[in-house]
């Protein structure tokens, strides 16, 4: 590694995955730069929430290497925990633990992992819930939350840790319609300031104007990979004409 | 009456053992089969099987058996010297905690698995993600059981009066020699006991009520 040149945040390169005799990633190549925000799409079944859990290992990966920061993932363990502190995921279902409060959650990662005094991880904490807008709901149970509202949560929660690239799957999915933008609000925001992200979702309105890069997956491959503008207006494969002719049917 | 004021002090003396055997097991078998449980759902098959084999074997003998083997077998062993009230305790201890891992896990399957992927996405370790996540979820949602786990607990410290310990159990033999009425001696003996459970009722339905606003 020269001086000169800076290792891609994501790096994927041959990987390979099965789920017993499925093959759920077939040698998928990925190299995300820091700063970049990739929009991956596809139908489902094509692999989308897999390949975006292989990145921090919550589903090893049959062959193939995968690097973040130029880091190839270590097996599970002490090390691979440091390195999982460092990738923020935020799930379709939120996830947020539920024994606690909207501030505990926020809280917890700092103060456990990266041994944050409390009184330091609270006030970014605060921060952080003023941030996404939800400040005044940092004492309640995840449970007395709106939907939009606890997800807003978990990427506080995961900002919490100031990872160095964020992972989405789906995070708008489980929303109700009207929650949706609030949440899309965020990650623009996000985005905006420089983040790298790597979100899987099926918001065109967010993949326009908040992506770089938009990734197409297919049975498991990445088909097509591609600026947003190139993929609406003009995609290449039948596969995404197909996807595409079924999704923006307004 | 007469049996129990003639006799207050033999009650309160083999009562205070009772209560002895009960705290000292109680608290060794919540947290010897809180690691048994952690065991069983631990990555290492090792582990996991050793937890298996643990709670199969002794759930499955007979309590009295667990006594017969640390008081008389044991130490022909000769590895350390019990005294019975020891030997009591280990062998109440040994037989409680394969419940009350089979409780807790029980509880840990309730936890949703993406409460324990969400900890693992922060870089929380296994003991970490268990102990500040799993676990706390997973007793809240086992109160009612884990409670009558203890209930059972307490019970189950009679057998001891079989292996010279003078607690609760041993008061009709002691009452015998005094040539007291037995009958009325036990009678006596059943209404303390149902005495003694009721702070454990009690303290099933605080914690319910706490935990049922947290959830
Ligand atoms: N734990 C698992 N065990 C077995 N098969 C799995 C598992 N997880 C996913 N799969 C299968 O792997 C394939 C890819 O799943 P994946 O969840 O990555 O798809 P996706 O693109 O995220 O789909 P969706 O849009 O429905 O979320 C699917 O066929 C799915 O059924
Ligand atoms: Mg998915």
């Amino acid at each position: 590694m020269t001086a000169a040149s800076t290792p891609p945040m994501i790096r994927m390169a041959g990987v390979d995955k099965f789920f017993g005799p499925l093959h759920v990633l077939r040698n998928v190549q990925l190299e995300v730069p820091k700063g970049q925000v990739v929009v991956v799409l596809g139908p489902s079944g094509s692999g989308k929430s897999t390949l975006c859990r292989t990145i921090n290992r919550l589903e090893p990966i049959d062959s193939g290497v995968i690097e973040v920061d130029g880091q190839p993932l270590p097996a599970e363990g002490k090390e691979l925990a440091r390195l999982r502190a460092d990738v923020g995921m935020v799930f379709q279902s939120f996830n947020l633990f539920a024994h606690k409060t909207i501030i505990e959650n926020v809280m917890l990662a700092p103060v456990k992992v990266r041994k944050t005094p409390a009184s330091e991880a609270r006030k970014t904490a605060m921060e952080l819930l003023e941030r996404v807008g939800i400040a005044n709901q940092a004492e309640k149970f995840p449970a007395q939350l709106s939907g939009g509202q606890q997800q807003r949560a978990a990427i506080a929660r995961a900002l919490a840790m100031k990872p160095k690239v964020m992972l989405f799957d789906e995070p708008t999915s489980a929303l109700d319609p009207e929650m949706v933008q609030e949440v899309l609000d965020v990650m623009t925001g996000l985005a905006k300031d420089g983040m790298t992200m790597l979100v899987v979702t099926h918001e065109m309105g967010f993949a326009r104007k908040a992506a770089d890069r938009v990734i197409f997956m297919s049975d498991g491959e990445v088909v097509e990979d591609s600026t947003p503008e190139e993929f609406f207006s003009a995609p290449k494969s039948n596969r995404a004409k197909d996807f595409l002719g079924k999704i923006l049917t307004h | 009456m007469g049996v129990l004021t003639r006799n207050i002090d033999l009650f309160v003396h083999h009562f205070a053992n009772t209560l002895k055997l009960f705290a000292v097991s109680g608290i060794a078998s919540l947290l010897l089969g809180i690691f048994l449980a952690m065991l069983r759902v631990s990555p290492v098959p090792v582990f996991r099987g050793a937890g298996t084999l643990y709670v199969t074997v002794v759930r499955n003998t007979p309590l009295t058996l667990v006594f017969v083997f640390f008081v008389f077998a044991y130490p022909y062993l000769e590895i350390i010297k019990f005294e019975f009230f020891t030997a009591a305790v280990v062998a109440l201890s040994l037989y409680t905690s394969a419940f009350v891992c089979e409780v807790v896990r029980s509880g840990i399957n309730t936890v949703p698995v993406g409460q324990a992927e969400a900890s693992r996405a922060l870089g929380l370790t296994f003991t970490q993600m268990l102990g500040s996540i799993v676990l706390p979820q997973a007793l809240r949602s086992v109160v009612p059981p884990m409670v009558s786990t203890f209930i059972a607990l307490l019970k189950n410290t009679t057998v001891a009066a079989g292996f010279s310990v003078r607690e609760a159990g041993a008061i009709r033999d002691a009452l015998s020699e005094l040539g007291e009425d037995t009958l009325t001696g036990m009678l006596w003996v059943a209404a303390i006991f149902v005495l003694l459970v009721m702070p454990l009722t009690y303290l099933q339905r605080v914690l319910e009520k706490r935990w049922s606003v947290a959830r």
